[in-house]
């Protein structure tokens, strides 16, 4: 116990004698957060959308104007030349184009089905993605208000593909999620390096020669990387509700509890990469690879994890971020209770003994 | 006078892939003793001592170490064991201070010994003007002296001291044998390894070696007066040329 206290303030040391570093510890992820969330805002929001309207009837016109108020698509700032589309996308002049070709009007009276044009310009895969979403949303909402009540819509479909929540609200969706990945990958980092460059600067070697156990390390190592990476969460938190009004419904106190299981389970993996790896590049390398890919694409983040293919959603039972996406989601947009989420936090404790359990085999008590 | 063994090698041996770093040492090593570990870059040195500490397995062979074997009972030998490593290996960032407490409480000292310790090498090493500042900042001998204090915290039996006063000017080694003598005399065995031939002289015993292996081993004086040498250098030199013309040979 004594030494692992030893080891754990020796680590604080470190960290507290090296300002700059620790600057960059609580700088980077509220950085990310404004970037990447203000990202994720953004595309929700005024995309430039030029029209062409061939049908030019009130119906056309009325469909066109619903596109301009909603909040999401700007008009062009000049006329553009819709001849050329391609052109058009790559002078940066507008986003998307949506086409309305002659019989629109005529054909939304008689209940008949019809095709709308819509082309988007793919090199921002997300907010093609978002621009198909909204314009179905768009136009089916313009169907239900136009056609009688009890009326089947005829189906004026541009996209089944729907990857956003459905009030169109992403930010909502998205900034929980979003700070679990970027917790994940921090906290990773944080101790992927503290062991690496202990073998790195040799003084591993000296500590070794006591008769220290790995586990002593291991966990003297962690501690006080939870206070710092809880810290860090607690900032982004704070910094993601007010920056992109997040509602947070639920209990604070139950996400300051599940945050510290998160972020120890997050160091726990960075202590099982640093005990693996012999230098500090290796290690922030793995920890990138290992943490932000999986955290992005296997948390549900993103892409719902039911969706995948059977392999993936495997995998995905071993990505930590899967557990607290579900968990912060909960709190803060519907208030979930300890009993829902209990199943998530244990989990997230199966894996935390898991890692440090492997990096305990792994980390050797030798060296070369 | 009876001598007691406090470290014996038996065949001792290393390979890094195809390339044998340490082949097949044996020696002994007597309490209260000063071995010194002679040998050119690249000989085995470190590789050596590193076995000798429990921080490298060796490939074949074995040996003890205050009574423990090498290749089981690492965790024994630490505990009786200092070591200071060839390059300097305390943490830069920490202050001097910093520095002792933290591996006074690795070798589990309780606060009163450890406090008492740091005292007492303090004041032995002259630290005192040195011990609130860090590490990293502190000229080399001193750095050095640092180093052999927190090898020292826990008053262990054997020091391995890997190139102790490399880099250091001759004003500064000479105190630092002088250490060395005084904590012989009290009973530590220290088994040391140099490049400086004036360093051998101070040794009880030396080994040479030379190319993984121990090419020969005895009192300074009588290696000199065996090879029929001007001196200590002169004798180093000649062998190292005589294996290496073999070597050749081969
Ligand atoms: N971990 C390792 N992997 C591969 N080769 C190694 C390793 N450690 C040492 N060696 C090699 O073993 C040989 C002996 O190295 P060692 O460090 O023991 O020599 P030394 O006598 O201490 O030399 P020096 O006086 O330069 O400190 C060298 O050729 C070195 O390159
Ligand atoms: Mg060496």
């Amino acid at each position: 116990m004594q030494r692992i206290k030893f080891i754990a303030r020796k680590e604080l040391y470190h960290i507290l004698r090296d300002p700059r570093s620790l600057m960059i510890v609580f700088a980077m992820p509220v950085m990310m957060t404004f970037l990447y969330g203000y990202a994720i805002n953004m595309d929700i929001e005024h995309v430039t959308l030029a029209v062409v309207d061939q049908d030019k009837t009130a119906d056309s016109r009325d469909l066109v104007s619903r596109f301009y108020n909603s909040g999401y698509f700007d008009r062009p700032a000049v006329a553009p030349d819709l001849s050329d589309i391609e052109q058009l996308f790559r002078s940066g002049r507008a986003a998307a184009v949506l086409i309305v070709r002659p019989g629109f009007g005529s054909a939304l009276t008689r209940h008949e089905k019809f095709d709308l044009g819509l082309v988007i310009d793919g090199a921002d895969a997300s907010l093609g993605a978002a621009v198909q979403a909204y314009t179905t949303a768009l136009v089916n909402q313009y169907q239900i208000d136009k056609l009688p009540i009890g009326t089947h819509p005829p189906g004026v479909f541009i996209s089944r593909q729907v990857l956003y929540n459905p009030d169109l609200k992403s930010s909502h969706f998205f900034v929980p999620g979003l700070l679990g990945v970027i917790l994940m990958t921090i906290s990773a980092l944080l101790t992927s390096i503290t062991i690496a460059r202990e073998k790195e600067t040799g003084t591993l070697e000296q500590l070794l020669t006591t008769p220290v156990t790995a586990r002593e390390i291991l966990i003297g190592k962690l501690l006080p990387y939870v206070v710092i990476a809880f810290l860090d969460g607690a900032l982004i938190v704070t910094f993601a509700t007010l920056m992109f009004d997040v509602p947070f419904v639920g209990s604070h106190l139950l996400l300051v509890l599940f945050g510290f299981i998160y972020v120890a389970t997050a160091l726990s993996l960075g202590i099982l990469i640093s005990s693996v790896t012999k230098t500090q590049q290796v290690a922030m390398m793995l920890a990138q690879t290992t943490t932000l890919l999986p955290a992005v694409m296997l948390s549900g983040f993103i892409f719902a994890i039911r969706n995948m293919p059977v392999p993936l959603q495997a995998i995905s039972y071993i990505v930590p971020a899967r557990y607290f996406v579900r968990i912060i989601r909960g709190i803060m947009l519907k208030g979930a209770s300890i009993e829902v989420l209990a199943a998530q936090a244990a989990a997230l404790v199966g894996l935390m003994v898991l890692f440090m359990f492997l990096a305990a085999r792994k980390f050797s008590t030798r060296i070369g | 006078m009876t001598e007691r063994v406090v470290v014996d090698l038996d065949h001792l041996t290393r390979r890094f892939g195809s390339f044998t770093a340490v082949d097949q040492i044996s020696l002994e090593v007597y309490e209260g003793e000063i071995f010194g570990f002679l040998g050119a870059n690249g000989a085995g040195k470190t590789t050596a001592i590193r076995m000798l500490c429990g921080l490298l397995l060796p490939t074949s062979g074995g040996g003890h170490v205050a009574g423990f074997d090498v290749l089981t009972q690492s965790e024994q030998i630490k505990k009786s064991i200092g070591y200071m490593s060839q390059k300097f290996s305390l943490y830069v960032d920490l202050s001097a201070r910093q520095n002792l407490e933290f591996y006074g409480a690795a070798y589990n000292l309780d606060r009163r010994t450890l406090a008492d310790q740091i005292a007492a090498l303090t004041q032995r090493l002259s630290l005192g003007e040195f011990i609130d500042r860090p590490a990293g900042s502190l000229p080399v001998g001193w750095r050095q002296r640092l180093a052999l204090a927190a090898a020292l915290l826990h008053k262990p039996r054997i020091l391995f001291l890997d190139e102790p006063t490399g880099g250091v000017d001759p004003v500064f080694r000479r105190t630092f044998w002088g250490l060395l003598y005084q904590l012989a005399e009290e009973g530590v065995t220290i088994f040391v390894t140099t490049h400086y031939m004036d360093e051998a002289e101070y040794c009880n015993r030396i080994s040479i070696m030379h190319a993984g292996r121990i090419i020969e081993m005895g009192r300074p004086f009588d290696l000199v007066r065996d090879h029929g040498a001007a001196n200590l250098e002169d004798m180093f030199i000649n062998l190292i040329r005589a294996q290496e013309t073999t070597g050749a040979t081969h």
